[in-house]
């Protein structure tokens, strides 16, 4: 017992002084060589350009003239607070309907439903999603067309300018009805971990409604555990491209979507003005993550406030109606955009305002089918190996880390978020360079190590806070028993974090299959994928095409979510008590 | 720093064997050096009925000269360029990824620039170029105004072409001011894509051209003074336009494909494309209705080429130049042209053709929704180069910024 108390920080807080070795001491520095080489050439291969050196193309000298240009951009200052807002306003939505649903239906039929749909939720592509509420709500979309023009008089579509609105509500609401799953998953994987069941119950027993019970007695728990993938979600939803593209609003476009113009402008000069965008990129999801602090820190005193009021809240029947309705109806946008997706791939050509189309055809699957079945294999083999490579050098690193009682490592490991900070075009311009020099571009090794830098820390994201949450008591009692710290690891937080695991693995798997552009510039194309091949199809703009391309993008995704359900289900069948309450 | 690092393992991972560039004035030699190549073929992968084009050619040149040859489908040919340059500053001379490009003017012009592309002239060397109608289509000498010194192989030829659906429209507008008109009375109705999109850029182009001053003084780079004068009747034009487009102006489609859908949906009643036969493949494919026709405004309008270049450090460059030569082939060119195909107007010169060549293009059904090349009036040359920045810069400062 002696030996395992030392391995424990949190009983062995004065043992400090001799911390122990491990011979895991392997997987953080193996993370330190893959990944922070390839995060510092990305964020050097954006910042350079920014000071005004590219020796490439003939600009040598450092200068801050690009940061000038970027001020003096027409409507610079639309754009960024376009970004911003989007950020936040994505994030707080998300969360409040999350986290009012977890409240609200936590437990019940209800929950278990929307626990079913999470894996088809997810799995749809942002842009697929977007394309799919674009088309709902759009004038000449499948609402109008519905109500056209029988209720509506419309017999061509009305000129209102609802997809692409200057303020960004229809960017926005992509947005969130995509990021709500993801946030909704996060909080089922963490929702073992900090025992709502007693809380709740105990809440209960107080005489809480149902909701305040949740809100006082599980959400602080809860909550940090979610705080980092929401500042993924803040991050995410203020630097988006292709939401923005389909969505968002176009006189000026928010930052990113500028920053992927100048990049992609033929007039080469303009490639340090959108580094120089990069960095202010970078710079606002940083400004946007602590605005999002501020807010916390004031909830959390209002929250101390209302706690201490001693007020039970029972009546709470028309938030948890309102939580419940909202989340049916995020959900249903995203499937209902789906199923439309499916129609239009099967559809021939479709008049507005017919609500159906003239004809069924499979020509759009059989051109699909006719290219897709390389880019499929490779899909699966590069997804499939960044992410089991992410998930193993995760668990080694968090079980390095308990081993000799140090949480510096996960620390030191936040620099590797820094690449969902910055525009992925400007940071693999970096990147590909690094690989270049090495010779390694175009080989599979370096397009899974690039996908890597992207995947690790969507892994360790959805890993450490249920790693940190499992009780220590647990590995204790295992090595007052006389297992060793191996057997603790295999035996006893591998199963009871399978399910993390599964969730962090198809996370992985998820966020592999979305890249584009690694997988085409680290790749040298040698790798195509059902992703570069969707983009690349879906840039020509015929919907038909770009719908059935969608669907097999989300198909692959979907299949490791549902594995992830699945599989821990299956292996552990006889735990009854590990299963998450709900 | 990153300079410091490149250069190391440059030197560390130097290539061993410098190549020769083929030289196609000694065309077997380069035949039989292309043998058992693979040409990576980076291309635009936006529409399915190019790609199967592109695969017929890989299965024909693997056939016929054992080159195996792939596209890589790519969204922005700016990521390609992004890779060459990344090529060029790691100090990759040799064994680059890209050995051939589908390109359109602005790149060329930044790549020639930037001297990433092969350097010496080869395409004008080519076997086929001499089927090139160098006289009819001047535009595959110069992109974007910029001679293409042999540097680049003509590919095919675009023009400016209107589209509107007969169904909702009977005398569509054939020059800016009638559209203007039109427009005051279909409110809502037109629009075009963002500069600097090139196909709105295309359209600010032309709408220049029709009210300009004086057209000649395009050809010249533009200064103050001039683009001051020659460009006040297009701002007053497009300024009292604006109001009058689809969605007031406020949002603008982002491309060419989206474009074509907002015809489709009802929500505009005429569109444009820079490729004559675009109508009719889309009908083909059920993207449009069959009741779109074309036609040409009055004054003609802007036509050019588009290309394919080899970068300065292609892998396989007598895969790429062999490659280049047989797309450059009459077969190849009557087969992109049949809008059943890709419908793409060819740069060849099919009187002078033999005469079994000619019998393909003369076989060909070009579709209703085309016109017939008597029927395309006058092609008009692209303004210089520096005409067009000014405009998407001075286009961004009044319209992109927002009220």
């Amino acid at each position: 017992m002696g030996a395992a108390l030392r391995s424990w920080p949190i009983i062995s807080a004065p043992k400090k002084l001799e911390r122990p070795q491990s011979r895991l001491v392997a997987f953080p520095i193996v993370i330190l060589a893959l990944l922070v080489l390839p995060v510092i050439a990305g964020l050097l291969g954006a910042a350079l350009p920014a000071f005004g050196y590219l020796p490439v193309l003939g600009l040598e000298d450092f200068s801050l003239k690009s940061f000038i240009a970027l001020l003096g951009a027409p409507g610079i200052g639309v754009s960024l607070a376009l970004s911003l807002c989007a950020g936040l306003c994505t994030t707080i939505l998300a969360f409040l309907v999350v986290m009012g649903f977890v409240a609200a239906w936590h437990g019940t039929r209800v929950f278990r439903v929307f626990r079913r749909l999470i894996a088809p939720l997810l799995s749809v592509p942002h842009a697929a999603a977007a394309f799919g509420l674009a088309f709902l709500i759009a004038p000449s979309g499948l609402l109008m067309r519905a109500l056209s023009p029988w209720a509506s008089g419309f017999e061509r579509p009305p000129d209102w300018l609802i997809v692409h609105d200057p303020t960004g509500l229809a960017m926005t609401a992509g947005l969130v009805v995509k990021e709500i799953p993801f946030l909704f998953l996060m909080a089922l994987a963490a929702l073992p971990q900090v025992e709502a069941e007693p809380r709740l119950k105990m809440a209960r027993a107080l005489g809480y409604g149902r909701v305040a019970a949740f809100l006082f007695s599980v959400l602080p728990a809860l909550y940090a555990q979610l705080r980092l993938p929401i500042f993924a979600i803040i991050a995410y939803a203020c630097s988006v491209v292709d939401v923005a593209l389909i969505l968002g609003p176009t006189t000026p476009a928010p930052l990113a979507v500028r920053i992927l113009q100048w990049q992609s402008d033929p007039d080469l000069s303009l490639r340090s003005l959108a580094a120089a965008g990069a960095l202010a990129q970078f710079a606002l999801a940083f400004f946007a993550i602590c605005v999002w602090l501020a807010l916390e820190w004031l909830v959390a005193r209002v929250g101390a406030k209302l706690m201490a009021s001693g007020h039970r809240f029972r009546r709470d029947g028309f938030v948890r109606h309102l939580a419940g309705a909202t989340m049916s109806l995020a959900g249903g946008l995203v499937l209902a955009g789906l199923a439309t997706l499916a129609l239009w791939s099967i559809a021939s050509f479709w008049a507005f305002p017919d609500i159906w189309p003239n004809a069924l055809t499979l020509d759009t699957w059989r051109s699909v089918g006719a290219t897709l079945g390389g880019p499929l294999d490779n899909a699966l083999l590069i997804a499939g190996l960044s992410s089991l490579l992410a998930v193993v050098l995760a668990l080694g690193a968090l079980e390095y880390e308990t081993r000799t009682g140090g949480t510096t490592t996960t620390r030191m490991l936040v620099a590797l978020y820094l690449p969902l900070l910055v525009p992925q075009i400007a940071f693999l311009f970096g990147l590909d360079m690094l690989l270049v020099s090495l010779r390694l571009d175009g080989w599979l090794l370096a397009v899974i190590l690039a996908h890597l830098v992207f995947v690790f820390p969507y892994v360790l994201l959805s890993l450490s806070q249920p790693w940190h949450a499992l009780d220590p008591r647990y590995a204790l009692i295992a090595r007052s028993l006389g297992r060793s710290a191996d057997a603790v690891f295999w035996k006893i937080r591998l199963p009871m974090l399978s399910r993390a695991i599964a969730t962090a693995t198809a996370l992985g798997f998820a966020v592999s299959i979305s890249l584009y552009l690694p997988t085409l510039l680290i790749g040298a194309g040698r790798w195509p994928t059902v992703t570069t091949e969707a983009v690349a199809l879906s840039s020509g703009g015929d919907r038909r095409i770009t719908a059935a391309t969608a669907l097999v993008q989300a198909f692959l995704p979907f299949f490791g979510f549902g594995l992830a359900a699945l599989v821990p289900a299956l292996l552990f069948r006889r735990r009854a008590a590990m299963r998450a309450g709900g | 720093m990153l300079r410091i690092l490149a250069a190391a393992f440059a030197l560390l991972f130097a290539a061993t064997a410098h190549a020769e560039t083929p030289a196609p004035e000694n065309w077997d030699a380069v035949v039989a050096e292309a043998k058992g190549e693979t040409v990576y073929f980076h291309a635009w992968g936006g529409e399915a009925r190019i790609n199967s084009y592109i695969a017929w050619a890989a299965g024909e040149v693997k056939e016929r000269f054992g080159v195996t040859l792939k596209q890589v489908k790519v969204a922005d040919t700016a990521n390609v360029v992004s890779k060459i340059v990344a090529e060029k500053a790691a100090g990759r001379d040799e064994n680059g990824a890209v050995d051939l490009v589908w390109i359109n003017g602005e790149n060329f012009v930044s790549l020639k620039e930037a001297g990433l592309l092969l350097g010496r002239p080869w395409a004008t060397k080519l076997p086929n170029y001499r089927f090139v109608d160098e006289e009819g289509k001047p535009t595959v000498k110069t992109d974007f105004t910029v001679p293409t010194d042999g540097l680049e192989a003509p590919w095919g030829m675009a023009k400016l072409v209107f589209f509107y659906d007969t169904a909702r429209l009977e005398n569509p507008p054939k020059s800016m001011p009638a559209l203007l008109e039109w427009a005051r009375a279909n409110p809502g109705r037109f629009t075009y894509p963002q500069p600097p999109d090139f196909l709105g850029s295309t359209f600010l182009k032309q709408a220049l051209y029709e009210l300009a001053p004086d057209p000649q003084v395009l050809m010249q780079p533009a200064d103050d003074e001039t683009f001051a004068r020659q460009t006040k009747p297009l701002f007053t034009f497009l300024d009292d336009l604006h109001p009058l487009l689809w969605r007031q102006g406020r949002a603008f489609p982002q491309n060419y494909g989206t474009l074509r859908r907002l015809l489709a949906d009802n929500e505009v009643d005429i569109t444009f494309a820079f490729n004559p036969a675009d109508a009719s493949s889309a009908i083909a494919a059920h993207e449009l209705p069959d009741t779109v026709r074309s036609y040409v405004p009055e004054a003609g309008s802007i036509a050019n080429s588009h290309f394919l270049a080899i970068p300065f450090n292609a892998n396989a460059k007598a895969g790429a130049m062999v490659v280049a030569n047989f797309l450059m082939s009459p077969e190849a060119q009557a087969r992109k042209q049949d809008p059943n195909v890709w419908g793409d107007p060819t740069v060849l010169d099919v009187a002078g053709l033999p005469k079994a060549d000619r019998a393909r293009f003369d076989a060909l059904d070009l579709g209703v929704a085309t016109l017939p090349p008597e029927e395309l009036g006058k092609a008009l040359p692209e303004p210089h180069a520096s005409w067009m920045e000014r405009l998407e810069t001075e286009w961004a400062r009044r319209y992109g910024a927002g009220q």
